[in-house]
């Protein structure tokens, strides 16, 4: 097959605030003043437990710059984003709230995020969201009124021109919130997801954040080819990294779960490290599987921080938030700085 | 076509559990070509519903009839002195004939005997796909000729997303990603530029939302009054 | 009824290039099979619609086999291969119907194979006898024996194709 490839023009918006001056929020602040951000990740829990979220935000705490919060990740019930984020709020820890097309629409989402806003919150990530047949209720209608590039343009639309997605005027200003839009690097067709990620910079994305990256050859060429097109000049690139827990995980990562590519050698590695434990020690095994996901982790975190057009990276613990602050150590990235 | 399917034998029975003498409409028209709802389905729906409440030994009279577009009155109105003998009307239309005879028949119980599930073609022999949601605005000269309201499980604008891997959507293995088609066809038509535009969102009053939609031709419609 | 007493009625849609050959060889070679069986001719097994299956079986018939060439000898390609798959789905619907679906067999057969075709044929009439007569009284559904279309109003002259 012939592949083609666009032009790609990517003009500064005249209505975009410098950076620094958007949203107000750490993460931005952070990025503005040229430092390797970190953010972290934490799932909601399927209750209405404001204690889960506590001990999470305890064990970020001092280790990332801001943390997502999940919308209903995979289509799974769970406390909302902007309630968990507002309580991740107020135990110091910045939060970026997911904010997903699949269970709102536009009225929602904008009313949504006038109300985060207001709690105090800065930062969102516009998803189109994972399909509900995914998750817990796969008989549910799925909203996608709009996707997650024209959530994109909505939010930015909202902040710097001061309207609403209808052209109204939002009296007082726009939700100032720093917009936030996902990548996934090795999802086909693979030659065009660099110019997906130009599309989300014009559509009015701040920063990216990807998918877990484990293959750290594909990785480059696709990040060459987005420094090339001038995409890491107009928003600020956060590569996501994550520990492999067992190597049932990965394998079942590579095999099973589309848009991600896991590398033979990092199965092996973690098939070797419990070669010499007894199937019954549960336990050793467990461990043993731990160490080598977190220290292939804080291998691969350094390895990107030396790519050209880093801005950062994002530290997925996926339900082992525990991993997270001896990542960071690892990684060289605290202790984090103090920013005005 | 409108494309629909039998709803199980179960439930059709079920439906008709009060009537002792039914008949079955079938309809010439898009359900004939789908093997859901002609002549023959009407046929086989009938004589198995016959065995059926025979073995409950419960006997039930199911005649038969296809007309050849139960959505238009003037095919259904021939069914009308002979309509009132009957329990009830069992119609393999889809769900516009299945109104159409309540419409015409108002006194009539109707029960759809079919699921109407969309508009589409045969791709190959024995499977449909669907093609067309009728939003109501079309778009297919800005996506290549393949509509992504219809095919893409999200009906983004602004595909695909990351849940694309090897041509395949990743909700369903027998789904083909949209917009990885829709990325290979602007590309063959040296179109690609098209995907940079970031297409705004949909206008969907034009869709489902507003009650039932309508159409008004005026150059159609009969005139009032005296004859010219 | 006891299987003793119970004189099955059955049906067998035969194809003329196989079947039905080889149920004439097995005539006239002497090879018996049970009178029970009815023979329709078909230029082709692949003219059995799933409707006149059923229709066999609401007009009295106990049992219906489909007898078609042996695979990959179709004189029509496919027909035998269509055949198969109508069969499969009769069998189907007669488990909704609320019928035994071994009432309705699909078998192979050339035209040289006449006693195989007694044989089968016999194994279908024991097996039909196993389970009994149709709870389907003779012509009960669709009115008298060997019944008729099932009435339907008058169309004016709009009925489908």
């Amino acid at each position: 097959m012939n592949v083609h490839f666009p032009k790609v023009n990517l003009p500064e918006s005249p209505d975009t605030p410098p950076l620094g001056e958007r949203s107000g929020g750490r993460l931005e602040r952070i990025l503005a003043a040229g430092h390797f951000a970190v953010t972290g990740e934490v799932g909601p829990p399927k209750s209405h437990d404001a204690e889960v979220i506590r001990r999470k935000a305890r064990l970020l705490e001092g280790c990332v710059d801001a943390a997502n919060i999940t919308d209903n990740q995979t289509a799974v019930v769970r406390m909302s984003s902007i309630a968990a984020g507002a309580i991740l709020l107020e135990e110091g820890i910045e939060p970026i709230i997911q904010m997903t097309c699949r269970d709102r629409n536009r009225l929602a989402i904008q009313a949504d995020l006038l109300g985060a806003h207001a709690l105090g919150i800065r930062n969102v990530l516009c998803l189109s969201g994972d399909h509900q047949s995914m998750g817990n209720h796969p008989g549910a209608k799925n909203v996608h009124d709009i996707d997650s590039m024209q959530l994109i343009r909505m939010v930015k639309d909202m902040r710097d021109r001061n309207v609403f997605q209808c052209g109204e005027e939002i009296k007082g200003g726009g939700p100032r919130l720093f917009v936030g839009a996902a990548a996934n690097p090795f999802a086909d067709p693979v030659e065009w997801r660099p110019y997906r990620l130009a599309k989300k910079a014009i559509a009015g994305a701040d920063f990216i954040q990807t998918q877990l990256i484990y293959d750290m050859p594909a990785f480059r060429k696709y990040m060459k080819r987005a420094v090339d097109l001038g995409v890491t000049e107009r928003l600020s690139f956060i590569a996501g990294v994550g520990p492999l827990k067992s190597s049932g995980m990965a394998r079942f990562m590579r095999d099973r779960v589309p848009g991600m590519s896991i590398p033979d050698e990092l199965v092996s590695r973690m098939e070797g490290v419990v070669s010499g434990i007894d199937k019954e020690q549960k336990e050793a095994r467990r461990d043993a599987w731990r160490a080598e996901g977190i220290k292939i982790c804080i291998e691969q975190a350094q390895e990107i921080r030396e790519i050209e057009g880093i801005a950062g990276i994002h530290i997925m613990g996926i339900e082992w938030e525990e991993a997270i602050r001896p990542i960071a150590e690892g990684a060289g990235v605290l202790p984090r700085p103090e920013i005005e | 076509m409108i494309v629909a399917e039998q709803k199980s034998l179960d439930e059709i029975k079920a439906m008709l559990k009060d009537a002792k003498k039914v008949l079955a409409v079938g309809c010439g028209t898009c359900v004939t070509v789908c093997f859901a709802g002609g002549r023959n389905e009407v046929g086989v729906l009938s004589s198995s519903l016959r065995m059926a409440r025979e073995v409950d030994g419960d006997s039930l009279t199911v005649d038969e009839v296809t007309v050849q577009r139960q959505c238009e009155t003037e095919y259904i109105d021939g069914l009308a002195d002979d309509v009132e003998s009957y329990d009830a009307v069992l119609s393999l239309g889809c769900g516009v004939g299945v109104q159409s005879l309540a419409e015409r028949f108002p006194a009539m119980r109707i029960f759809p005997a079919l699921n109407t599930k969309f508009m589409g073609y045969p791709s190959e022999h024995g499977v449909w796909e669907e093609r067309c949601q009728g939003c109501g605005n079309c778009i297919l000269h800005l996506t290549g000729g393949i509509c992504p309201v219809s095919r893409c499980s999200k009906q983004l604008f602004n595909g695909p997303c990351g849940g694309s891997q090897a041509g395949i959507c990743e909700v369903d293995p027998d789904t083909s990603c949209a917009w990885q088609l829709i990325w290979e066809r602007l590309g063959e038509q040296g179109l690609i530029e098209q995907l940079m535009e970031v297409e705004p969102p949909k206008d969907w009053s034009t869709s489902r939302d507003g009650g039932h939609r309508r159409i008004v031709r005026d150059d159609l419609r009969l005139p009032d009054g005296e004859e010219g | 009824m006891s299987p003793e007493t119970f004189k099955p009625e059955v049906v067998a849609f035969c194809c003329r290039h196989c079947a039905y050959a080889a149920a004439d060889l097995a005539g006239g070679a002497r090879v018996s099979y049970p009178p029970a069986i009815k023979i329709v001719e078909l230029p082709c097994t692949g003219r059995a619609s799933v409707l006149e299956i059923l229709h066999a079986l609401e007009d009295g018939a106990d049992g219906v086999v489909v007898a078609g060439c042996l695979p990959g000898t179709c004189h029509y390609l496919m027909g035998n291969t269509h055949a198969r798959q109508r069969v499969d789905h009769v069998t189907e619907l007669l488990k909704k119907i609320g019928l035994e679906d071994q009432r309705a067999r699909m078998i192979n057969i050339s035209a040289a194979m006449g006693a195989q075709f007694a044989e089968k044929a016999t194994e279908f009439v024991n097996t039909v006898r196993e389970l009994g007569p149709s709870p389907i009284a003779r012509g009960a559904c669709r009115g008298g024996p060997l019944g008729g279309p099932g009435k339907a109003p008058a169309m004016d002259g709009r009925e489908g194709r």
